[in-house]
């Protein structure tokens, strides 16, 4: 065992799952000899060859669209798309084709396709390099998206989204790329899908988050310790569709609040999060749900996204908040 | 000294040419006659009496389909008449194993490349189980994006070439699919790497009502094959020996590890987009009277006559075979199974999230009340 970054503990998976599975393949813009533009597949051409892991013109809907084919052939594709605001291009594969070639189809088809790519704040990127777009991926039925918050989870959620026949999203925090270590065990284990977990433990307020968040939400935990605040930060690694079993469970020991996510405020994940816990568990609430989110603008120019970016003191805000309500 | 220069580039001599590198390749004229020995495929008095009673069988299908349609009996149908070279023709050039995938237009060749004819027609009636397809029927059920099955189609020949199969992929689409993002894609895709893919452009003249001069400034459909860098060329899709003989040799292409082919197919649909349209709006009756002595079958009843392999008693044992396989199919879908929105949820997933598993259990419940 040995500490790994995020973007380790990812090539350590892909070439876990090159190795033990000969249909699986890897392909995208600039994955091969480049290794990526994050170097998160960084030697693994050379390791399995080209036939296994190769570039692709730069066409995000026509590295979809293949996915989808060679599904079809019995592969087990993992394309990426080199960051998640290209998937923009590429919709009409996730929304109109893969998500829902299995119900299609009638359940004689499936569509083991995981789509990597890197997204979110925090990094001085161009435009549309940033995007959180989970939230626009979330309402499409037949898909998961999955977000990993640090290297272990990162590791054991990709080798069971590849394993997975159903088709995932597996989204990478760019700023956790290399900004986090973890020992990460050398062998392969996974770690399940549809399972949030209980980062940390506590009594009075449950703050819930994935991403780049529950790093803010572990650190506003340790200060408002001092306080004599208990935070229990749950991270829902797989963020749609969600684990609403734990979720509740928590709620129901905490009876306080707060949701809290990278992306704008509109139609967001934690929106989604608010309404069920109110739906579920309305009676065991004892203040209002709170959110904690960016502003309605686009993702912004690259100087200011320190302002709009939310963190750890937006959470530590809004725990008090409900804690006092 | 800007004049002068000006001068020098003739850019409208440049595209001039590029009809010329794109000519029409037609095997039997409408009237029936040889016009291309050379092209003519080699082809058995079997194979030649079973691609007529396919396009006979495909004619017999559309006109009784169009009548069911009619009759409130299926769902839409979006008819092929006029397009049985194009769709019937190019299908039966294919070998076993090999792929298909076509648009909403193309049950019947999707039908002869083993859909029975019953799940054709569930399909129309919106019932999940049109789309149940067994294990070896090699292709995508009929695809509504436009287009969007033509990358699908390139993923595919991608993965059989990887698998060192013998067999290649044909998709359908029409003209109005050249249009899209994903026709450039694909083709794109499928020259980089030099796949097994036949892509079959249908040019019937018109995407629903919109004329092909207004989806293109292009002459052609085929010449879009020269941005990809694979070949491409223009067929006469009235012509169902063209059709087959063109198909088979970019079938040997491709078997041989050369690559994709582009084969733009001028043809035309007899009958309106789908049964929701009234293709009197935008084209005259003078222009369908021409195109239907065009007629693909016309010209095979005198090639085939002449050779003394068709006469009107064949011609009605398939008309009557495929009437009575279409009664019958109509018979069975009548006691299919009354669709479930707890099935639908079923086959979301192969492993179901929380919130499939309670709204199945809801479904279920519910289901099961209104069963009692």
């Amino acid at each position: 065992m040995s500490e790994k970054t995020i973007v380790q503990a990812i090539n350590d998976a892909l070439d876990y799952k090159l190795q033990t599975d000969e249909n699986v393949l890897m392909y995208g813009e600039d994955i091969g000899p480049n290794g990526g533009v994050f170097r998160v597949t960084d030697g693994l051409q050379a390791k399995h060859g080209v036939d296994r892991v190769f570039d692709t013109p730069l066409a995000e809907s026509g590295i979809l669209g293949m996915s989808v084919g060679l599904a079809s052939e019995g592969f087990r594709p993992v394309p990426e798309i080199q960051f998640l605001g290209f998937i923009l291009e590429a919709m009409s594969p996730v929304t109109a084709q893969f998500s829902r070639m299995r119900y299609r189809m009638a359940g004689s088809r499936s569509m083991p396709i995981t789509v990597r790519a890197p997204y979110g704040g925090g990094v001085h990127t161009p435009e549309l390099h940033s995007d959180s777009l989970e939230g626009i991926l979330a309402q499409i039925p037949g898909i998961r998206i999955v977000i990993p918050s640090n290297p272990y989870d990162a590791k054991g959620l990709l080798i069971s989204s590849i394993e997975s026949n159903d088709p995932v999203i597996f989204l990478e925090h760019l700023k956790l790329y290399r900004s986090i270590k973890q020992e990460v065990p050398e062998e392969a284990y996974r770690v399940p899908l549809d399972k949030a977990a209980i980062t940390r433990e506590g009594t009075d307020v449950t703050v819930i988050g994935y991403g780049l968040m529950i790093g803010e939400a572990l650190k506003a935990a340790n200060e408002l310790e001092k306080e004599n605040i208990s935070v229990e930060v749950l991270d829902l690694r797989t963020i749609a569709p969600v684990d609403m079993e734990t979720i509740i469970e928590s709620v129901k020991k905490t009876g306080r609040v707060v949701v809290a996510q990278e992306a704008q405020r509109q139609s967001g994940v934690t929106g989604q999060l608010m309404s069920e816990i109110g739906e579920r568990a309305f009676m065991y609430l004892e203040a209002p749900i709170s959110r904690v989110t960016a502003p309605d603008s686009v993702y912004p120019f690259g100087a200011a996204e320190s302002e709009w970016l939310p963190d750890h003191q937006d959470i530590i805000a809004k725990v008090k908040e409900v804690y006092d309500f | 000294m800007a004049t002068k220069n000006a001068t020098k580039l003739k850019f409208d001599n440049l595209v001039k040419g590029y009809k010329d590198a794109f000519p029409f390749y037609q095997v039997l004229d409408p009237s029936g006659k040889v016009v291309d020995r050379g092209l003519e495929p080699n082809m058995s008095d079997e194979q030649l009496t079973e691609l007529m009673r396919r396009l006979v069988w495909a004619r017999t299908y559309d006109r009784r389909v169009t009548l069911l349609n009619r009759q409130g009996a299926l769902g839409n149908y979006a008819p092929g008449g006029g397009q049985e070279a194009s769709q019937v023709a190019s299908q039966y050039a294919l070998g076993e194993g090999d792929f298909f995938a076509g648009t909403y237009r193309d049950l019947v060749p999707l039908i002869m490349h083993g859909l029975p004819v019953e799940k054709a027609f569930l399909w129309y009636k919106g019932h999940m189980d049109g789309n149940n397809y067994p294990e070896d029927l090699h292709a995508y059920s009929p695809q509504v994006i436009v287009g969007g099955h033509i990358t699908h189609a390139m993923g595919v020949a991608l993965g059989m070439k990887k698998r060192n199969k013998k067999n290649v992929v044909l998709s359908l689409n029409g003209d109005g699919a050249t249009s899209q993002g994903d026709f450039y894609e694909g083709i794109n895709f499928a020259g980089v790497y030099e796949v097994p893919y036949i892509a079959v452009v249908q040019n019937n003249g018109y995407g629903i009502s919109v004329p092909v001069e207004q989806q293109t400034q292009a002459e052609t459909l085929a010449q879009k094959a020269v941005a990809a860098g694979i070949p491409g060329i223009q067929v006469d899709g009235m012509d169902p020996l063209a059709m087959y003989a063109v198909v088979s040799y970019a079938r040997e292409h491709a078997l041989a590890g050369k690559g994709p082919v582009l084969i733009e197919a001028l043809t035309y649909r007899f009958g309106p987009h789908t049964m929701s349209d009234d293709p009197t709006r935008y084209r005259s009756e003078e222009e369908l009277t021409d195109w239907e002595r065009k007629d693909p079958l016309h010209r095979m009843r005198k090639y085939l006559g002449d050779k003394g392999l068709w006469n009107e008693e064949k011609e009605n044992e398939v008309v009557e075979a495929c009437t009575e396989e279409i009664k019958q199919a109509v018979a069975a879908i009548g006691q299919a199974d009354k669709q479930k929105i707890s099935d639908f949820l079923k086959n979301m997933y192969e492993v179901s999230p929380q919130n499939i598993q309670e709204q199945i259990a809801e479904y279920e419940a519910k289901e099961m009340t209104d069963h009692e």
